[in-house]
């Protein structure tokens, strides 16, 4: 794996090395709450996450690519 | 104490008997912005006419954040000190989120300045003494009862009808300013678009008089306890007046809410007791709304006329002066025939922009303070429920960001990166003790060639202050340099900036100054 070679642009390429553990602690964060404490759990995750980024450039791109993503494909 | 209003008298205009000469300026709207431009005028020299519909000062305290920017205008026009003295200085502000504090700031955490960071007075105290300064002035006319009917622009002039309690008559003028707030007339009267938003959010705003020692802070809260669900201000005034804001949601009832026995319980659960005097209460919404030009051929917009903001950020009074500050110096060398009608266009130009920047700042309080349902409700909540467990939500937690200067984009301006930042072209000369006195006391009026350890250029046009330097003035002006010359706009804004300056440098800086450039 190679480190993006700018360090104000996004990383869309598989960047961790363990995916499924990733994926696993996710689903269990959210184990147990309805509906509205996923959305907060979610909303407070992305808040801390882009606290730790701390780049508003590739914030941007993350909030475009989120929002396309979630479009039908044509 | 009650403020006790004093109605000023009505004179019968000149022009009731006679045509009057074309005037320079006319200033509609005798509030705090008219009057500061009407005194700014006259300390360049400029004669105006200021016509207002009413003949007291305002009718509750309504603007009473007064920032260190607004109070170093009013110094220039004789009142800040005065202002100083009467108000209460604060400089810390609290946010709390239920009863747990979850976020301070210190406006001013520096010593070395003349004017604090906030002042809290109310607007009529300030309309007050600017009104005797106006009376006092030879270069100001001040004219009560004399309510504008009609506009119209000729050629080079605006011509306005002016009803008073004996008839009606003309003013003619070079120029008029319209400072006539949110409302404006003569907006209205114009057709003028008035662009922006409304926000679907109603605030009980109250004024009441207690004793009590609550800090000299500002103090906000998201969801206290004695308020449930909604937020609440707290601010204090001099006399033992206390503002307190209380959001009320956007389906209260402003006639019910406004009726003492509706707004006595609420304040009790706030400051817990009922030993108190109701002074004044008024119920709001917020907008934010501009004009998209606030120069019309020869009728200019400043203040709230111009734009309007919520009152979170204290960005209106503030705001409005700001304006003043801008405007003053370049109609005035305008009627005196020193510059050119397009010196107008920068006016236009910088304070549209401002107008923009308190316009984002704003919105972005309100959307905080008063979220949509849904995502906006829901990221709202979990900054704060984050705010109480860690550093970085903290500064997210938008209560309202308080009027600074803006910074105006002076992209092209002479500057040296080895200056600090804080005294780039575009800001505002930070203020540094000097001598006896304060920087700031030395600016204004005219353009300044700051020159701190360095020799003087060789450039006419601009009067010379040389200073001795010391730690403020080595902190805010030179950084790592050991001199520096910088060329200050007679609004005390830094047009241009240089470690060693070639005389062609600064002679085409201050030339560009009077073009409308910089």
């Amino acid at each position: 794996m190679t480190a993006p070679s700018n360090p104000t642009h996004l990383v869309t390429s598989a960047n961790l090395a363990d995916a499924d553990g990733f994926y696993e602690a996710l689903l269990a964060a959210h184990k147990g709450l309805n509906e509205a404490q996923s959305a907060a759990l979610n909303a407070r995750l992305v808040l801390i996450l882009a606290n730790h980024v701390g780049d508003n450039a590739v914030l941007a791109q993350a909030i475009h690519l989120a929002r396309e993503s979630g479009k039908a494909p044509v | 104490m009650a403020y006790a209003y004093h109605p000023y008298d009505y004179v019968t205009p000149p022009g009731l008997s006679a045509p009057e000469l074309r005037h320079p300026v006319v200033i509609v709207g005798a509030g705090p912005i008219g009057l500061a431009l009407a005194l700014e005028l006259a300390n360049h020299g400029v004669r105006s006419v200021v016509v207002d519909d009413n003949n007291v000062v305002s009718v509750g305290s309504r603007a009473i954040c007064w920032s260190k920017r607004s109070l170093e205008i009013l110094d220039r026009i004789g009142i800040g000190e005065k202002c100083v003295e009467k108000g209460v200085t604060w400089k810390v502000g609290r946010t709390f989120h239920g009863d747990r504090e979850v976020f301070a700031f210190d406006l001013l955490p520096e010593d070395g300045h003349k004017m604090p960071a906030f002042v809290n007075l109310q607007q009529y105290y300030v309309e007050e003494y600017l009104v005797e300064a106006a009376l006092a002035n030879a270069h100001v006319d001040l004219r009560f009862k004399n309510r504008v009917t009609a506009i119209c622009q000729t050629g080079n002039s605006a011509v306005l009808s002016i009803e008073t309690p004996d008839g009606a008559y003309q003013l003619e003028a070079a120029y008029v300013v319209a400072c006539d707030g949110a409302r404006s007339p003569l907006r209205t009267l114009m057709g003028l678009e008035f662009a922006g938003e409304l926000f679907e959010e109603r605030f009980l705003i109250a004024d009441i008089e207690m004793k009590a020692d609550f800090p000299t802070e500002r103090r906000f809260w998201f969801e206290p306890t004695f308020h449930p669900g909604q937020s609440a201000l707290l601010h204090k005034q001099p006399d033992d007046i206390y503002r307190i804001d209380l959001q009320l949601g956007w389906d209260a009832d402003p006639e019910a809410e406004k009726q003492p026995e509706r707004v006595i319980p609420r304040i009790e659960k706030v400051v817990g007791h009922r030993d108190f005097r109701l002074d004044w209460v008024s119920i709001y919404t917020f907008q934010c709304r501009r004009l998209e030009r606030f120069v019309h051929d020869r009728v200019i917009f400043c203040g709230d006329s111009a734009h309007v903001v919520s009152p979170f950020g204290a960005r209106g009074g503030n705001g409005g002066l700001q304006d003043v500050d801008a405007l003053g110096w370049r109609l005035a060398a305008v009627i005196d025939g020193r510059a050119g009608a397009d010196l107008l266009g920068a006016y236009d130009r910088e304070r549209c922009h401002a107008a923009d920047e308190n316009i984002a700042n704003s919105t972005r309080s309100t959307r905080f303070m008063t979220p949509a349902d849904g995502a906006e409700r829901m990221f709202r909540d979990q900054v704060l429920a984050l705010s109480a467990h860690t550093d970085f939500a903290r500064p997210m937690v938008n209560s309202g960001r308080l009027s600074r200067p803006c910074v105006y984009p002076l992209a092209d301006a002479p500057d040296d990166p080895r200056l600090p930042v804080a005294s780039r072209p575009g800001c505002v000369a930070p203020d540094a003790p000097t001598g006896n006195g304060w920087l700031t006391e030395r600016l204004g009026r005219d353009p300044v060639l700051l020159v701190i350890g360095t020799d003087v250029p060789d450039v006419s046009g601009c009067r010379v202050v040389a200073l001795a330097d010391n730690p403020a003035i080595r902190a805010r002006y030179l950084g790592a340099a050991t001199g520096a010359v910088y060329l200050i706009r007679p609004d005390q804004v830094i047009a241009a900036r240089w470690v060693a300056p070639d005389p062609l440098s600064v002679a085409q800086a201050r030339d560009a100054l009077w073009r409308g450039l910089a």
